[in-house]
């Protein structure tokens, strides 16, 4: 179990960027995850930390060691790429032996503890099976013990999961969290899947086109995105541009257009943004932080289209000039047609002012 | 967990030295440096003989080569790119026409024939050009037996001259087209032609309008290789006497010892073949007739009428025969005894003896053990080189990649005569190169002469079998904490064994049976296998010669069958 930290790292390719300027702060044991969409510099960044890439600048440290120019076979790393990199010329014994036969350690030690990883991921029949006799799902658990198996300070996962199919996803989702917290080794993961990414981690970072948006807890990103990017790409936001209208101490109105004005609370400790009267500012509304009926935030529109999801009921709804997404769960309410008007309130927590 | 490595990280010179961007070209550098040796360096001392000669600095020689008052060089030159073009022609119409008849029609004797349709390639040039004249050449068994048959006064026709050539050109050229041809028509989607056929279209419209253009990119590549190859024949002119022809007209400047012309003709014939090469490299660069929809398989027309059926039973069994002859001849000759056969149309006395005598005769032995040590000796050194250079081709990033692939593929592109003479320019004489030896007449220099003409063979098969390989699978080694050698032997080797080996085999048989060079600069003390058929074919050995060439063939068969099975069909691609 090893910390690690990113100081003002960049990547440069030529001229092109890669990333920029990333600083991270893994704890010891966290299980830590890069979240962006395709191309935003997730492997470039875990590459760095692999040892695969050196950074353009800036310094990596694990513990207080700088290891920014190591070399990646002597950073006791254990990585599961996303096809696996599996030695396909092995067996599934030799595969997760390799990184033990590399210690040099003996033979006896590395039958005990390749046995014992086998065991671990539920593969412990297959030790002779050659690789293309596997499934997609276990030879992930292969990739995994392999990784595992060295006892690695550092574990790294770039989309292990993204060549799996749905179901298989979720079991091995769950299968990865499991090992990790029973190993408590400190976990870097890689993955452009918000719900992977909520469901799994202590802390997410979420990057964009090279640069971190925002660093928290799965809490933190979705109640208060930093911003726009974060709020659409986190679940699912009503985004809303108005003119402030008035503030009361924390408490500040926004009109949309004239069918559309809504009341929020601004916390300036973790939110900062500046509000003046008569200047415009952004908002996020939650599709699911809508509510049928009479509240605050009163408002009223026509429905546009229905969806049913069985958990849910979602609208598109109609107000002033903006459409909203409403989420309402299913309680066996009656379900609104198209052109029916419906009224909705937003109560005040959901209602979050976001940087551009 | 280790504990050693909370040592501070040195930043020794040497750690700054393999992290510099600048490491990769120490670690190339070997490369360029064989490559400039043995190809580059040759090329230019031929180049320089050619400019300089012995009477004086200039381009006398070219004038000369050139010059309209003795045309003997440019009757050369004419009559290779005339024997080349028609090459190209007959074996085009052959090799296409046999893939569609064998991938599109169903007929008695298909599957036979798609087999044997690829012996050609079995033959070393030397072995298939012998065979020829047994079968086909004046006093050859069918125009012989012909003339008996029908009691003429003399033989009805025979092989010989430049048709000979394009003969023999034609039988073993023909398999380029026949490749190309069947992997294109087998990527050719027939729902296409079903479409045209929908549409209204005849089957002429849609020969010309549909399959054609579609088989264009495979055909021009398969041209200019086969123009490559024939500009480059020397087996075929020398056997058949036409002395009018690029490679001839090299031997006999150098057997006549006008050196200056020898260099000069080769200087020009390698312009021409490395022109070739850089165009076949640019159209390779953009075709492109990839099968676009998946898992189809081409569906045979079967030939309905009973005369058709009956028709192409004799054809394809004229076509077996043809083709299986030129084995069944060598092997018939092989067991025949030496001097018995003179005027009878098939030998009249036969012997198992050269077979026995070919293991345990010190004389007839020594030429094999010859070719299989110079042979092995030139392999190992194709493996060093060809798989380092397939590595830091595939898996790094430097510039000058396209200078190294052009330069290794350079010596397959030209003539084993040129390569031949190049070698007697450059190491004639003490050189760097040669660590200050003179290479020419000793055992040295044939192997040489293989490695360079077999360069890009492993360095081929191994390339395919890397770009297979995905790299994360060296970087998951690297990650497990294996060093950059430890992950190339336990890892990169491993894997990419099967390429490795087919390019090894291939060279291997390559060297034993190279017949080109050698005759230019074999010494008595290590001839090798080649040069002893065509000695002994001269002494009218024939036995002798035959049991050789037949060895030769079960070798290569025997190497061709096993490296179809390690690249599961693919084969193809090391050629
Ligand atoms: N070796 C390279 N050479 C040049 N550019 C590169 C290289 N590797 C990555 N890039 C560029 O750097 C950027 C970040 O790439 P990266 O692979 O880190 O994205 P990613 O977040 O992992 O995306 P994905 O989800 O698609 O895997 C991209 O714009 C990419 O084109
Ligand atoms: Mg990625």
């Amino acid at each position: 179990m090893k910390s690690v930290r990113l100081d003002h790292v960049s990547k440069m390719f030529g001229t092109a960027k890669g990333v920029e300027h990333v600083a991270i702060d893994v704890k010891p044991g966290e299980f830590f995850t890069f979240l962006g969409p395709s191309g935003c510099g997730k492997t470039t960044t875990l590459r760095m930390i692999a040892g695969f890439y050196y950074p353009t600048k800036g310094k990596i440290f694990f513990d207080n060691r700088d290891v920014t120019t190591l070399q990646p076979n002597k950073r006791n790393i254990g990585m599961v790429f996303q096809n696996y990199a599996l030695f396909p010329h092995m067996t599934v014994f030799e595969n997760i032996a390799f990184g033990l036969e590399v210690r040099k350690l003996s033979k006896s030690v590395i039958k005990e503890k390749v046995e014992r990883a086998q065991k671990l991921v539920y593969l412990d029949k297959y030790g002779t099976r050659k690789i293309n006799e596997l499934s997609g799902g276990q030879q992930q658990r292969v990739a995994l013990a392999r990784a595992l198996v060295i006892e690695p300070d550092i574990l790294l996962l770039d989309e292990p999961l993204s060549n799996l199919d749905a179901k298989l996803r979720e079991e091995t989702r769950l299968e990865i969290k499991r090992l990790q917290v029973e190993l408590g080794v400190t976990t870097i993961y890689v993955t452009h899947d918000q719900t992977e990414a909520m469901t799994m981690s202590d802390r997410i970072m979420v990057m964009k086109e090279g640069v971190v948006q925002q660093i928290g807890t799965p809490q933190e990103i979705y109640n208060r995105p930093a911003n726009h990017f974060v709020a659409s790409f986190i679940g699912e936001s009503n985004m809303l541009e108005g003119e402030v209208m008035e503030i009361s101490g924390s408490t500040v109105k926004v009109k949309v257009d004239s069918d559309l004005q809504v009341e929020g609370v601004l916390d300036t400790a973790i939110n900062k943004i500046k509000v003046e009267v008569g200047k415009s500012v952004k908002l996020s509304i939650r599709p699911e932080a809508i509510f049928e009926g009479q509240g605050p935030n009163q408002l009223h529109g026509t429905i546009q289209l229905v969806e049913f999801t069985g958990v849910s009921i979602n609208y598109l709804v109609q107000v002033g000039s903006a459409t909203l997404k409403v989420m309402i769960i299913n309680k066996g309410n009656q379900i609104l047609k198209r052109g029916d008007s419906i009224s909705l309130y937003v109560p005040e927590k959901g209602v979050y002012f976001i940087n551009e | 967990m280790n504990t050693d490595q909370a040592a501070p990280l040195k930043e020794s010179w040497w750690a700054r030295l393999t992290q510099s961007k600048y490491f990769i070209y120490i670690l190339i550098s070997p490369l360029f440096l064989v490559l400039l040796a043995y190809v580059i360096y040759p090329f230019y001392q031929t180049f320089i003989q050619s400019v300089v000669g012995s009477e004086g600095a200039g381009i006398g020689n070219y004038k000369r080569f050139f010059s309209l008052e003795s045309t003997a060089n440019l009757e050369a030159l004419w009559t290779s790119i005339y024997i080349s073009v028609i090459s190209v022609i007959t074996c085009a119409i052959v090799g296409v026409t046999m893939a569609f008849l064998i991938e599109r029609y169903e007929f008695p004797g298909r599957k036979i024939l798609s087999i044997l349709v690829l012996v050609p390639m079995a033959l070393p040039p030397l072995v298939g050009v012998l065979s020829f004249t047994f079968l086909y050449g004046e006093s050859g068994i069918i125009p012989r037996a012909l003339q008996a048959l029908f009691h003429l006064d003399s033989v009805p026709f025979s092989l010989k001259g430049i048709t000979g050539v394009i003969v023999v050109h034609t039988f073993t050229m023909y398999t380029y087209f026949y490749l190309t041809a069947s992997a294109a028509i087998k990527g050719l989607d027939p729902s296409l032609e079903e479409a045209a056929t929908s549409l209204g279209s005849g089957r002429i419209r849609i020969w010309v309008k549909v399959i054609l253009p579609m088989l264009t990119p495979a055909m021009v590549a398969s041209a200019l290789l086969v123009f490559m190859i024939a500009m480059a024949s020397y087996t075929a002119p020398l056997m058949f006497g036409v002395e009018r022809t690029m490679t001839m007209q090299i031997y006999l400047s150098r057997t006549n010892g006008n050196l200056d012309m020898a260099a000069t003709q080769s200087t020009i014939l390698s312009i021409v073949s490395i022109a070739f090469l850089i165009m076949m490299r640019w159209y390779q660069g953009r075709r492109n007739f990839q099968n676009q929809s998946k898992g189809i398989s081409v569906h045979r027309t079967e030939l309905r009428t009973p005369f058709m059926k009956y028709l192409s039973m004799l054809l394809s069994f004229i076509g077996v025969i043809i083709l299986m002859l030129p084995i069944l001849v060598l092997v018939l000759i092989s067991f025949s005894v030496d001097g018995e056969w003179t005027i009878q149309i098939i030998p009249s006395a036969y012997t198992f003896d050269h077979y026995i005598a070919l293991f345990t005769d010190e004389r007839t032995w020594r030429p094999i053990w010859n070719s299989l040590q110079m042979s092995f000796v030139a392999t190992i050194g194709n493996i060093l080189f060809g798989v380092a250079a397939a590595y830091a081709m595939i898996r790094t990033r430097f510039k000058g990649k396209a200078l190294l692939d052009i330069l290794i593929m350079i010596p397959w592109a030209l003539p084993g005569t040129v390569v031949a003479v190049n070698l007697i320019a450059a190491f004639s004489e003490p050189s760097v190169f040669s660590f200050n030896q003179v290479l020419i007449g000793t055992f040295w220099i044939l192997p040489l002469a293989y490695f360079v003409r077999h360069l890009p063979l492993i360095f081929r098969s191994t390339s395919a079998a890397l770009m297979q390989m995905d790299q994360s699978v060296e970087e998951a080694a690297r990650s497990l904490g294996a060093n950059w050698w430890y992950t190339f032997r336990r890892v990169v080797v491993p894997m990419a064994f099967s390429g490795i080996l087919a390019g090894t085999l291939l060279a291997m048989v390559q060297g034993l049976g190279e017949f080109v060079a050698s005759i230019l600069i074999y010494s008595t003390s290590t001839m090798p296998l080649s040069v002893a058929i065509f000695q002994k074919m001269y002494a009218f050995q024939f036995g002798t010669a035959c049991a050789y060439g037949v060895l030769q063939i079960l070798l290569i068969i025997f190497v061709l069958f096993i490296s179809q099975k390690l690249t599961n069909g693919k084969a193809g691609a090391v050629i």
